[in-house]
């Protein structure tokens, strides 16, 4: 529900009636395919009147029962807030039922739509993501004064702390359509929630409807993003049911992507999930001049980011620090690991090479550019990651005697697998510090035992560096099982070396610093002859 | 006459105008002759358009490798007069293992250049046939070494006319027995043992009083003490009708040796060659013929079982070519030799999707493993193993163990292929049907396997300890009893109507389902699961996750509580299925993010909501449908927050943790999991300690009004005190399509899986789609109990990980949630 109370301004309370369309004396019910609306007045006297919007979200569409088939919905669609919170539902239904107002139109008081009116909006549970302090920092600048309350989650388990909803009740002197405005507009980017009815014009709805005030926004980046990266999830993945049958969030089995991209420290920020739809808000309305108008607040770090991906970057305050986002690693440590890869991989004379944990195939793509690998591979544990290193290599439009240098192909390192054998050199690029150290040893015997190439390259971070990193506090990605300082590793390397018969050497990449050594360390591997 | 290969090309061979069509008319089947004519219209719109004549033949090469390849018998009708035309099509039937023979229509010339002149179409003039008629004629003068079987020559009108055709079936066809068979594995010279197996088997000198059939899998020669003895007991069961026998590698030899061929005397030939050099002249010349006889494989029992020595790939089941019999013999090798010198054998078991099964030996193993419908029965009886015999179609192992070691192996029995603790990626990942001993093999699709695998892989416990994972279970048909979704009622029809007879009902604990796996001693772990890194122990969940992030505490007090598990059970480890209290415990970030948080928002926004309402009907406003249904709903709101915070209590580390065990799966060389739940509800009853809760349950007489009543107000009580619900199972394990429990839960637990308000629309719920659940309950069922029968059975780590990982790739397929 949400409430607007207008005192008595230049005529009576009940204006607020012309200006919004809607008759104080009557109940105004609205039918959309989620639920039915109604506009009601709670108090409608001339010193003060209040408009309240209830949403009652239609009960039987949530729960319809599933035929076969129906989409593969998680148990969250079923069990949501929908039917009680101010969220991007209630946004929708706000926008619709008070389109007129919104455009400011009021044959009755033309003068009193103009000016900006003494009122107060009160939302009693408002999804808030990012807290309190974010609906401040939405509302303030337009003009309101914030008064937010957290809504503690379970008052029965105080230790759960608060909830994600607050109290929201914001006073100021603004014109009711810009009320209404900002609310369609704020609401979502609030609630900033996964969106099941996402409609395809969503960039024109917010020009239109942020038209006058979006582009002076302090916070317009987050709000651009916010607004069109809601994710439309309508499509779950295999991972997500799993996650659910283990009591766990979805985003607990994280998917696979590798730490270079911001984007990734979120769980479902692929590419599909941003909107591959027209340019953003911020380009045609407010800076049209700007080349790079998602990276908000100068606080995302400018990394060189596919365009789509830019648009799912995650907040700040969520995004997990990587050596890419830190001084030293810069935009270029991941490439600089693959230079070092590939010189390496040159001095030794491979023709024939294969990358175990491929992820989006960076190295893939730099592997085929080089003419004497007749024969490059991929493997990935992650189907995702595949998908989006097959979009990203543009298989579908790849030469046919490129297509034939490479293969790709889903497999863990877990298994044995015939099909990593017969090349030349096997690369391990920050791929072991994925794998729970109890495992190791079965990823060693595949990899070194089993497939046993002539050479071996393994790369994985320096833990020494990490403090390097003046804001990353435990590993760098959390999908790390384990980072190792330049002993560690030698330690492990050597033994494996010794093991199954090969040599091994060490190279510094990145920066190689006089006290903590480089922020990547390399191992070489080189079969003996004798075995 | 003309006799023909059941499978095999047959060219037809004539002029144009000998009449072959009309001839193929006559004695074949439309679809089984291709003709190139008919393929020169199929790519030229003009069955005479000579220059669309090479299209047309590979259009006609390709139609008869698919046919050939599906096993289907085909003519071609052409003039195939030119030997390259014949000799492409003869390489055809090659690559596709099939014999190709050759009915000649030999009319003299005068008589197809008339027919032709007859038909407007063929416009080509007598030069022509003239010539096909000069190639026909070098043809005919020299018919052998063109790569036919057989050339069939019908010379003039009158032969052709009068031709009949008749079909022989391939040697390796004995589709029509149908046993029962008795198959068993290389025997080697182990006379004794054979004796003692026959025997065990039922056998009666060379006669089993059912009629049953042994069938041996070749290598019955060599190494071991008394060759001759084995074959004289083989062959007399062969004389007398009630044994059939392939040809393994060692016959193969051992014939060539006795026939004076130059052969390397090795691998126990010399033992075979000196036993017989004692027996008298005529037994040796009794055992050449027999030996000389021998054939690679046989297909039996309608084509559902093929028995050759070394196996065979599918493409070769029914085929006769030199290459399926070495395959058949000798198995394929990789080209690779392993560290003790050997050949690596070529795993075609491994890529087998064959529907027959097929029964071989050649690879001594320890024991007999099912892989995809295939299974080897050489456990090296002459190494001092076990000779082994499979019943058929009971799928029964027999077996008896070697006297001694008879013949020292080169490398140790079970060594080699691959290193035996490493997972093999093919056998989980692609589309494959899993071999269960409870009803079949069940399939799993490539992109389940593949999500699976990612899970498996990064986030599962160590596979050594996966050794099951749970199955899902189904709730019942819908209650029509007003205000209830879900009532014992449908479970006890279900479970009556499959001819069960007694239920139990078991309290459903509302946690986290857990799999315990316990080892007496880190020892105990090392030896059995070869877990070498100290633990002695996993609980994980129904995805195989670890619960919590250091399992290590929660496994070390589970297995003081489990002490007296260890006499009772006579195992130093266990396997439990469990429940895992509370839910919050494992699953607090869900409840926070998702239950709790609902449960925020409504009481939040519902009571001002209800004031505002109640502030409009105050003022007159008509309001009061919309304000009943708001209070309605601020109330299950209320009821919904109490249903989830019922499964919530804080813990500190493992104080507050209770686990619920309700089943023993495993222990050493026992799958418990199919004992009578009374078993294992009274095994359980033997622990005491403080961590461990006990599981509540009654019994149902389902013939009884009385008892299910009782039943009834029992699942009453439970649920009105806040308990989840119960689980009604068989009380014994029941085969077939019975499902193995179906859950019947509460009316207010019901709010946290359907929503709050869910008792106001019952009418659209009721309306749920069961039978996708049902059937992956049952399949996922079959898979774990298989993992636990193959763990029982002591059987490596690969093959206990097949089902289990199977289990998960079916939990990824997407079905309601709610059920």
């Amino acid at each position: 529900m949400i409430s607007m109370t207008a005192p008595t301004g230049a005529g009576p309370a009940t204006d607020l009636g012309f200006l919004l369309h809607k008759h104080p004396e009557r109940v105004q019910e609205f039918s959309r395919s989620f639920g039915t609306a109604t506009v009601f007045y709670p108090e409608a006297g001339a010193e003060r009147c209040t408009a309240a919007l209830l949403l009652e979200v239609d009960p039987i569409t949530l729960a319809r029962s599933r035929g076969k088939g129906s989409p593969d919905f998680s148990l969250s669609q079923y069990v949501n807030d929908r039917p009680y919170a101010a969220s991007s539902l209630l946004a929708v239904a706000l926008g619709d039922v008070f389109r007129t107002a919104r455009s400011g139109r009021c044959n009755a008081r033309p003068d009193l739509a103009r000016t900006p009116l003494p009122l107060e909006v009160r939302l009693p549970a408002l999804p808030c993501r990012g807290g309190p302090e974010l609906a401040h920092r939405l509302f303030e600048p337009l003009g309101w004064t914030v008064d937010a309350h957290p809504v503690p989650l379970d008052e029965r388990f105080p230790e759960w702390g608060e909830s994600r909803y607050v109290t929201l009740t914001l006073r100021g002197s603004v014109r009711v359509a810009d009320a209404l405005n900002h609310l369609y507009v704020l609401l979502p980017v609030l609630d900033d929630a996964k969106h099941y009815w996402i409609a395809p014009d969503e960039v024109d709805k917010l020009v239109r409807a942020g038209g006058g005030w979006l582009r002076d926004h302090p916070a317009r980046g987050l709000i651009t993003r916010r607004y069109l990266g809601r994710r439309r999830t309508l499509e779950r993945t295999a991972l997500a049911r799993l996650a659910e049958l283990g009591d766990e969030l979805e985003d607990r089995l994280h998917p696979a992507i590798p730490e270079d991209t911001p984007a990734t420290a979120l769980p479902c920020t692929t590419d599909e999930d941003a909107p591959n739809t027209a340019p953003p808000f911020a380009t045609d309305a407010a800076a049209p001049n700007t080349a790079r108008p998602l990276t908000t607040d100068g606080t995302v770090p400018d990394t060189a980011l596919p365009h789509p991906a830019d648009v799912a970057a995650p907040d700040p305050a969520l995004s997990h620090a990587t050596d890419e986002a830190v001084p030293g690693g810069g935009g270029g440590l991941s490439g600089r690991r693959r230079v070092a890869v590939l010189d390496r991989l040159e001095a030794l004379g491979a023709t024939s090479v294969i990358d175990l944990g491929c992820g989006r195939g960076e190295l893939l793509g730099e592997l085929l550019g080089r003419p004497r690998l007749t024969r490059v591979a991929g493997m990935d544990v992650s189907p995702m990651a595949l998908a989006a290193a097959a979009r990203k290599l543009r298989l579908d439009h790849m030469s046919e005697s490129r297509r034939a240098r490479l293969t790709l192909f889903q497999g863990a390192l877990t298994y044995a697998d015939r099909r990593l054998s017969g090349y030349d050199a096997a690369v391990l690029m920050e791929v072991i510090e994925h794998v729970d150290p109890p495992r190791l040893d079965t990823l060693e015997r595949v990899v070194f035992g089993a497939a046993a190439p002539r050479h071996v390259l393994v790369t994985t971070p320096n833990a020494e560096y990490n403090v390097r990193y003046p804001f990353l506090t435990g590993m760098r990605h959390r999908d790390h099982r384990f980072e190792w300082t330049r002993a560690e590793f030698a330690a492990w390397a050597t033994a494996v070396a010794d093991r199954f018969g090969y040599r091994v050497s060490f190279e510094p990449i990145g920066d190689d610093d006089p006290e903590v050594g480089p922020p990547t360390q390399m191992g070489v591997f080189t079969r003996d002859h004798a075995s | 006459m003309i006799t023909l290969p059941e499978l095999s090309l047959v060219l037809l061979v004539g002029v144009s105008g000998s009449g072959k069509s009309t001839f193929a008319g006559r004695h074949f089947r439309p679809t089984q002759v291709i003709s190139s004519d008919f393929c020169r219209g199929l790519v030229s719109d003009d069955e005479n358009d000579q220059s669309a004549t090479p299209a047309a033949f590979d259009l006609l090469h390709h139609i008869v490798g698919v046919r050939l390849a599906r096993g289907l018998f085909t003519v071609v009708d052409a003039t195939n007069v030119q030997s390259a035309a014949r000799r492409g099509l003869i390489e055809l039937a090659r690559r596709h293992d099939v014999p190709a023979e050759a009915i000649v229509l030999d009319v003299p010339r005068e008589v197809a250049v008339e027919r032709n002149a007859g038909r407007p179409d063929r416009d080509f003039g007598a030069g022509v046939v003239a010539r096909q008629h000069r190639d026909l004629r070098r043809f005919l003068s020299r018919l052998s070494g063109d790569g036919f079987r057989r050339v069939h020559v019908l010379r003039g009108v009158e032969e052709i006319e009068a031709a009949r055709i008749t079909y022989e079936k391939a040697w390796s066809d004995l589709t029509h027995l149908t046993g029962p068979f008795d198959i068993v594995g290389d025997v080697h010279g182990c006379r004794s043992e054979l004796e003692t197996l026959l025997a065990e088997l039922g056998w009666q000198g060379v006669r089993h009083p059912e009629g049953r059939t042994a069938v041996f899998v070749g290598d019955l020669v060599d190494r071991g003490p008394d060759t001759p003895g084995v074959l004289r007991l083989v062959m007399d069961m062969v004389e007398a009708g009630t044994a059939i026998c392939v040809s393994g590698n060692h016959e193969d030899k051992l014939l060539r040796a006795l026939k004076g061929r130059k052969v390397t005397v090795a691998h126990g030939l010399r033992e075979s060659l000196d036993q017989l050099a004692a027996e008298p002249p005529e037994f040796t010349e009794r055992v050449q013929a027999f030996l000389a006889g021998l054939r690679g494989h046989y297909r039996l029992d309608g084509g559902r079982l093929v028995v050759a020595h070394a196996g065979l790939k599918e493409s070769y089941h029914g085929r006769s070519s030199g290459r399926a019999r070495a395959f058949a013999l000798y198995g394929d090798t990789t080209g690779e030799t392993d560290e003790y010198g050997l050949p690596v054998r070529y795993p075609w078991a491994e890529e087998y999707r064959g529907k027959a099964m097929v029964v071989y030996g050649h690879t001594p193993t320890i024991r007999p493993e099912w892989v995809n419908n295939t299974i080897c029965l050489d456990t090296g009886a002459v190494f001092g193993g076990r000779l082994t015999a499979l019943r058929y179609p009971e799928r029964q192992l027999v077996h008896v163990p070697a006297e001694k070691v008879w013949y020292e192996p080169s490398r140790p029995l079970g060594a080699g292929g691959h290193d035996p603790a490493l997972l093999t990626v093919t056998d989980v990942i692609g589309t494959r049907y899993v071999e269960t001993r409870f009803g079949g093999p069940v399939k799993v699709d490539e992109e389940n396997a593949a999500a699976a695998l990612e899970v498996m892989s990064r986030f599962a416990v160590d596979p050594r300890w996966l050794l099951y994972l749970p199955p899902t279970m189904a709730p019942p048909e819908s209650s029509l009893l007003d205000g209830y979704l879900e009532h014992p009622h449908e479970a006890f029809e279900e479970f009556a109507a499959a001819g069960v007879d007694e239920v139990v009902c078991e309290e459903k604990h509302m946690g986290s389902r857990a799999i315990a796996v316990l080892a007496r001693t880190p020892e105990v772990a090392r030896e059995r699961f070869g877990v070498s890194d100290g633990s002695s122990g996993a609980v994980y969940t129904r995805t195989g996750r670890p619960f919590f992030d250091d399992t290590a505490p929660l496994v070390d007090r589970l297995r003081e509580a489990c002490e007296p598990l260890w006499a009772e059970l006579g195992s130093d480890w266990v396997a439990l299925d469990c429940e895992l209290l509370p839910w919050s415990a494992k699953a607090g970030e869900l409840i926070r993010t998702q239950y709790a948080s609902v449960g925020a928002a409504a009481r939040a926004a519902l009571p001002e909501a209800v004031a505002a309402l109640e502030a409009a009907a105050g003022r007159g406003l008509d309001v009061g449908p919309l304000l009943d249904r708001t209070h309605h709903r601020s109330h299950n709101a209320g009821l919904f927050r109490d249903a989830y915070a019922r499964y919530c209590w804080p813990v500190d580390g493992l104080d507050g943790v209770r686990v619920a065990p309700f089943q023993i799966l495993a222990c050493e060389g026992r799958a418990t999991a199919l004992e009578p739940h009374a078993w294992h509800l009274s095994t359980l009853a033997l622990l005491d300690s403080p961590l461990i809760t006990r599981t509540r349950h009654v019994t149902v007489t389902l013939g009884s009004a009385a008892s299910r009543e009782a039943a009834i107000v029992w699942w009453e009580a439970l649920t009105a005190e806040g308990g989840e619900g119960m689980v009604v199972k068989p009380a014994a394990y029941v085969p077939g399509r019975v499902q193995p429990g179906v859950k019947v839960r509460g009316r207010e637990y019901l709010r946290i899986i359907y929503g709050p308000d869910y008792t106001d629309a019952l009418d659209v719920l009721r309306r749920r789609f069961l039978g996708k659940k049902r059937s992956l309950a049952l399949r996922e069922y079959r898979l774990g109990l298989e993992a636990l029968a193959r763990l029982a059975d002591g059987e490596s780590g690969r093959r206990v990980h097949e089902p289990v990982f199977a289990v998960l790739a079916l939990e990824s397929e997407p079905v309601d949630p709610r059920l």
